[in-house]
């Protein structure tokens, strides 16, 4: 790189004969940034902090606050006074299963993707080359960044009645069993494109990257003479993995888990499509803003992931989860 | 090193699997002849589904929409995500903790919670629905993709660079022209390809931003819920996942290379 182009003279060995420093608007300017470092942040802060700040956080403001207020019962008319009402209306019984149920999906979804995204991370992480390891990359970000009502929608095809899951299922000669697990009770349905299995399936499909790339960045963080060690002092490979190489992935799980999480909680669009016709959080609070016009109860829902989140976020600092991400 | 053992080797090649055949199967439905259902395996091939989105006056509009939408979303979040990382990258002050909270929580939050805060705002302030109030809606959860790709690269960057710049005369500006700009750009191209395909495929926010207008997602999930030719929505998935793969392959090429950053050797 050259710079010779915008200081001539600073090259020059002889260094004496520069020409006098230019002391235009600009110049100085940029003195008193180098000067005031703190003045250089505040400015680059400022646009990004009013957007979000102001528009961003003033949203979610007006939205959530109006959960301290009513709704009157005659008139469907939000009654602007505060009141506790609202919010203990969440601890009705149907609306209480409403989240238990939501909360239920999404540890399913997030314990099926930590299974499922383990091995992937695992064998990436440590048994991959660089080219193999390359290619898992990919191969783990295209689906991640592919649209996502494209994935939802592959997953209608698959899990509809007609569709290709029970097909093979058939041929394979498994369609008693299909038929035994829709049997269930709670897991089972129709079919599995109105079921809890497809419904847990979709979001597992829809999130697993999110768990995957965390777990894994948290195994190559993993020293290889700890584990080397560990099997030097006489640990079976099993041993290593359960004392050493489990409790250091957990970060990587916790992480992972924040995104399966939070976004299991708060989709409408996966329990619309595919799913029984009980409805999950995001769900009522779509509804109640919507063709129920009371903000204020879809406003106490939603209070419910971002609490729930930031329970998660507390406890996941506390393990160091951070890191991971 | 030991080998993987074959319980593991086929987990993980199981599980890349299911991450894939779904998008296969996408494919493969775009060619059926049965419109009414999924049916599988499919009765019969043909190609006139293309021909019929080819024609398909609504879909080009919601295709031009969500591109338009997703220039103006990419561009804001650029610069606001730029300025962030630029202040926060080595910076430390007192508030540094809730400014990259303040970052992240749109994309933390449920994407319902800020659709429909936007909408409570837009309502209370009488804001019409309209262009912009998508790019508002989208922009908002953009930034943060942007200033992970851009801190990351700024973290990197060895600050004797820039101490050397300025020691051989250069102002601030042209510091950051001639000095930064050249080792962040490949990340901010990164950074913007891939806040362009989150914006170009979000469909929660928009819903209740868009009013009337229909971006490309939106048509889809109408068509996911009132399904009218089915393979017409195949064929569009298809594209719409040809418009996000070429972005995010790119993106990923230009942040490996981008390994290669002037100064990052430590």
């Amino acid at each position: 790189m050259s710079f010779g182009a915008t200081s001539p003279g600073a090259m020059n060995p002889a260094g004496f004969d520069l020409p006098a420093p230019r002391e235009g608007i600009g110049r100085r300017l940029s003195d008193a940034l180098t000067r005031h470092g703190r003045l250089l942040t505040l400015l680059l802060l400022t646009p990004p902090l009013l957007w979000l700040g102001l528009i961003y956080l003033g949203s979610l403001f007006v939205f959530l606050a109006q959960s301290i207020f009513s709704i009157d019962p005659f008139s469907g008319m939000i009654v602007r006074e505060p009141t506790t009402a609202t919010l203990i209306e969440l601890f009705r019984p149907a609306n209480f299963d409403i989240v238990r149920r939501t909360v239920l999906v999404a540890a399913a979804v997030t314990a099926l993707c930590a299974v499922l995204a383990f091995p992937i991370a695992y064998y990436a992480a440590r048994y991959a080359g660089p080219k193999v390891k390359a290619g898992f990359y990919l191969a783990v970000m295209m689906p991640l960044w592919s649209s996502y009502l494209v994935k939802v929608y592959g997953w209608k095809l698959l899990l509809a009645k007609e569709g290709a899951i029970g097909w093979f299922a058939g041929r394979l000669g498994l369609g008693g069993a299909l038929d035994a697990w829709l049997a269930l009770p709670v897991v089972g349905g129709p079919s599995l494109s109105v079921s809890y299995t497809g419904m847990v399936l979709t979001f597992t499909y829809l999130w697993l990257p999110f768990m995957i790339l965390p777990i894994q960045a948290a195994l190559e963080r993993v020293p290889p003479h700890l584990i080397e060690a560990a099997g030097d002092l006489g640990a079976s490979p099993g041993l290593v993995f359960r004392t050493v190489i489990l409790p250091l992935a957990m970060p990587g799980v916790v992480a992972g888990a924040i995104f399966t999480f939070s976004l299991t909680l708060g989709d409408y669009i996966v329990p619309q499509i595919i799913g029984t016709s009980a409805l999950v959080l995001g769900q009522a609070v779509y509804t109640l803003q919507g063709t129920a016009g009371n903000i204020p109860l879809a406003a106490a829902f939603s209070l419910v992931p971002i609490l729930v989140m930031a329970l998660f976020l507390t406890i996941a600092r506390r393990t160091g989860a951070f890191d991971a991400l | 090193m030991t080998r993987a053992s074959l319980p593991l080797k086929a987990a993980a090649l199981g599980g890349l699997a299911f991450l894939h055949v779904p998008l296969i199967f996408i494919l493969l439905y775009c060619f059926t002849t049965e419109e009414r259902s999924y049916a599988f395996p499919p009765p019969g091939y043909t190609l006139k589904w293309f021909a019929v989105v080819w024609d398909r006056a609504d879909i080009w509009a919601a295709i031009g929409l969500s591109l338009k939408v997703a220039v103006a979303a990419t561009a804001l979040a650029l610069v606001l995500g730029t300025l962030a990382a630029g202040a926060l990258a080595r910076a430390k002050f007192f508030g540094r903790e809730p400014i990259s909270l303040l970052l992240v929580l749109p994309i933390a939050l449920p994407g319902i919670v800020t659709g429909i805060a936007l909408r409570q705002a837009f309502g209370l302030m009488e804001i019409p629905f309209s262009f912009w109030t998508i790019v508002i809606g989208h922009a908002t959860f953009c930034i943060v993709v942007v200033y992970n790709n851009a801190v990351a690269r700024l973290r990197r960057l060895s600050p004797s660079l820039i101490e050397a710049s300025m020691d051989l005369g250069a102002d601030a500006f042209q510091t950051f022209r001639l000095v930064v700009l050249p080792n962040i750009g490949t990340a901010l191209l990164a950074g913007g390809m891939l806040a362009f395909a989150l914006s170009f495929d979000e469909v929660i926010v928009t819903t209740f931003t868009a009013g009337q207008q229909s971006t490309l997602p939106i048509w889809m999930l109408s068509e996911l819920i009132r399904p009218r030719q089915r393979p017409v929505t195949n064929v569009v998935a298809v594209m719409i996942i040809l418009v996000t793969f070429l972005p995010i392959l790119a993106a990923y090429y230009l942040t490996r290379e981008g390994e290669a950053v002037a100064g990052s050797g430590k």
